[in-house]
């Protein structure tokens, strides 16, 4: 009896041992040599795999910056200290690179835009825009208001006030992934030191745009002929030229006549500024009558 | 005589409310001549054309306004004579807008297509008729706008042998050509007579739902002339899909991702048949159609004669304007139509109706989790999984959606009108369709 549990524990020990063995081995055989630098550098990478950076993630990124030598500042996301950091890490000073913030071109909010039908499908932009009508707002061009912008920013930097879509600038990181989802294409990367947008996207004839919105660019160029260096006209719509961007005040000497020139915080505090009801309830009555 | 045919009963489906009593009693009229039409450029799937008039020329009642911009594409001809307009954007039925050019009416509204009437197309050659069909801008009329030529020219490696006409009409509500047979049944005939001359086919069945009586025994008593068997069909939806058709008549199914002409079937609307039938014996391109505008708050629901480029607005006056407060305006029917946010849509050569419904009939819905009940899987006509797809979709996950046959969706419906936890299953659908589509023409793109 005693034996048999001898020669079990012997047989278990030996093959124990072997395999160990074995593996020490092989470990030290097909040691594959990592860089530490790589886990460092990964740490002091966002670690939110947005794929910015044209990377599979943050840590095929950090990656690329230690053996390939990618420059540290196509992370978008990255604070300047972080990017500091990883400079001693590598031994390389990153390249300069300027803050860009995004900002969704359009201030049609529901309370401020005109609504031509009830929507009552898939709370999603993309989901709406296949549809007739696409979400109900009457304007071809403006933001839809369901979020699809929001659920993709990793950041949490987007918010839907009152069915328009406003970007925290404090919170973005610039990395572009709302900039993709929109089916409207209303978002764009533009440099964060800019205080100053226009919030229109609509080329709806001029004429139409007031019908459809509070706040249209009417492309009437009172700020272009304020100040041409600073805005520029860009196919049917005045854009702030952002290679050299206008002051705040600048808004103040335009007075652009329908308020789609804006300083950035005042268009998100207006936008915060909303009814109650967040958006219209769908009442009983029609949109269309025609009593002969 | 009343040998009857064997019939297949396809998988699924659904037995809406049908509605038509609202207006298959009336008498088909035509609509006054308009002051102003707005012609949409593109009504067919493929390729759109290309205006050939400019601002301020005369134009013919018939005359071409535009012409193919490929094979996949078909002509538009002016609705009556006058004088050209601008290019105008009107709404379209799908969304967004398209460009119509406008046609100011002189009054007279003189023929002038230069189309010569064949009357004696029994012995004129096949391609002389396929080339008029094309010239006359035929499309398939009951939704889809595929244009007839392409249809009726199929590859030489595929052997076609029954010609199958659509007058099932499934869809609620519509009576357009439910009319048509009724009060047209020797044209409807004669254009799918003419279709089987070009096809080169002897058996030619005429697919119609049992609940247009009066429409199956007027087809009957001349369908034996033309070679054409009428082939009364159990009611149900969507007993009008074409792959739904084909296996109802046949017994064939279509494969994923195939066409009817793989299992030897060519389909067409009898719209479509009656406008051929115009259009080679009476040498009229395709500038009005059967239309239905019904629903309860319609002054006098019935079918239409409009000529194409007429807004909703002008339909909706023709028949009498509203008598109550609509709250959704639908082209085409309740099941797969479009709800339409502006009363400016026009009448395009796939419009089979307009729906006005009042609130109480419509509903607004919170979608809810899929419960697993399993009932849109058995209403499926397609045969496919909609709830599971539908979670796929809402993660996004379009290349499982893929692998699960979300393609093949026709979009008919029946899985929405079942859920009884309120998914709009089928807008789930089109969004991956929109977005598999999109990444196939970006693959595509890349290998050119």
């Amino acid at each position: 009896m005693l034996v048999t549990i001898l020669v079990s524990a012997g047989v278990v020990a030996a093959v124990g041992l072997a395999l160990g063995a074995l593996i020490g081995f092989t470990a030290k055989k097909f040691e594959v040599q990592t860089d530490p630098k790589i886990e460092e550098v990964q740490e002091l990478l966002p670690n939110a795999n947005c794929g910015g950076c044209g990377y599979a993630g943050c840590a095929d990124f950090a990656g690329a910056i230690v053996t390939k030598g990618a420059d540290p500042s196509g992370c978008a996301a990255c604070s300047e200290a972080n990017l500091a950091k990883i400079a001693e890490i590598t031994g390389k000073a990153a390249g300069k690179k300027e803050k860009m913030t995004a900002v969704v071109f359009c201030s049609g909010s529901f309370s401020r835009s005109t609504r031509a039908a009830d929507y009552n499908g898939i709370l999603d932009c993309r989901s709406a825009s296949i549809v007739a009508g696409g979400g109900g707002k009457a304007c071809r061009f403006g933001c839809l208001g369901y979020g699809s912008c929001a659920r993709a920013c990793p950041f949490g930097a987007i918010e839907i006030r009152d069915g328009l879509a406003v970007v925290h600038p404090e919170l973005c990181r610039a990395c572009g992934k709302c900039v993709n989802v929109c089916p409207r294409k209303l978002i764009r990367l533009v440099p964060a030191s800019a205080p100053v947008h226009v919030y229109c996207n609509s080329l709806e004839k001029p004429a139409k745009r007031r019908k459809f919105c509070k706040n249209p660019c009417l492309a009437c160029k009172k700020c272009i002929r304020t100040d041409e260096n600073h805005m520029q006209m860009q196919g049917g719509l005045v854009r702030v030229n952002y290679s050299n961007p206008p002051e705040a005040s600048f808004v103040e000497q335009v007075k652009c006549p329908t308020g789609a020139l804006q300083v950035e915080e005042i268009h998100r505090r207006i936008a915060a500024l909303k009814p109650a009801e967040p958006a219209p309830k769908a009442a009983p009555a029609p949109k269309k009558e025609e009593s002969k | 005589m009343n040998i009857p045919i064997k019939t297949w009963r396809f998988h699924g489906g659904v037995h809406p409310a049908d509605g038509k009593a609202l207006s298959n009693t009336v008498p088909a009229q035509r609509a006054p001549l308009l002051e102003r039409y707005t012609v949409a450029i593109q009504q067919n799937i493929g390729a759109p054309p290309k205006p050939v008039v400019a601002k301020g020329d005369t134009v013919k009642k018939g005359q071409l306004i535009a012409e193919p911009g490929g094979f996949v594409s078909a002509p538009v001809h002016a609705p009556t004579s006058g004088t050209v307009g601008d290019i105008v954007e009107v709404p379209g039925a799908n969304g967004g807008a398209i460009p119509a050019i406008e046609i100011i009416s002189d009054g007279k509204d003189e023929w002038g297509s230069g189309l010569d009437p064949i009357p004696n197309w029994k012995n004129t050659d096949r391609e002389i008729l396929k080339k008029r069909i094309a010239d006359a801008g035929i499309v398939g009329m009951g939704g889809a706008a595929f244009p007839t030529h392409v249809k009726l020219s199929p590859p030489p490696e595929k052997v076609i042998d029954t010609l199958i006409l659509n007058g099932a009409e499934c869809e609620p509500y519509l009576t357009a050509d439910h009319r048509l047979m009724l009060e047209r049944t020797e044209a409807v005939l004669e254009g799918a007579a003419i279709a089987a001359k070009i096809l080169r086919v002897d058996r030619v069945f005429l697919g119609i739902e049992e609940n247009k009586p009066d429409a199956i025994a007027a087809l009957n008593e001349k369908a034996g002339q033309y070679g054409v068997t009428v082939v009364p069909l159990h009611v149900r939806y969507p007993q009008g899909g074409e792959k739904q058709l084909i296996y109802a008549l046949t017994g064939r199914s279509v494969a994923t991702g195939g066409l009817p002409m793989d299992v030897g079937c060519v389909v067409q609307n009898v719209g479509s048949c009656a406008a051929i039938c115009d259009a080679v014996v009476e040498g009229h391109p395709l500038i009005e159609r059967y239309t239905t505008v019904t629903g309860t708050p319609v002054a006098n629901p019935g079918t239409w004669i409009l000529r194409l480029g007429t807004t909703v607005e002008q339909a909706l006056t023709f028949a009498g304007g509203v008598k109550a407060r609509a709250a959704k305006v639908i082209m085409g029917g309740p099941m797969m139509g479009f709800a339409q946010t502006s009363l400016g849509v026009t009448v395009t050569k796939n419009s089979s109706g307009i729906l006005l419904l009042q609130w109480q009939e419509t509903a607004e819905y919170t979608s809810n989790p899929c419960i697993r009940c399993g009932r849109c899987v058995r209403a499926c006509p397609m045969k496919l999984l909609p709830g599971p797809v539908s979670v796929m979709v809402e993660s996004e996950n379009y290349d499982e959606a893929e692998k699960n046959y979300v393609m093949d969706c026709m979009e008919c419906g029946v899985c929405t009108y079942v859920c009884p936890a309120k998914r709009p299953l089928v807008q789930h659908f089109r969004r991956a369709k929109a977005e598999i589509n999109a990444k196939r023409r970006a693959a595509k793109a890349k290998q050119a």
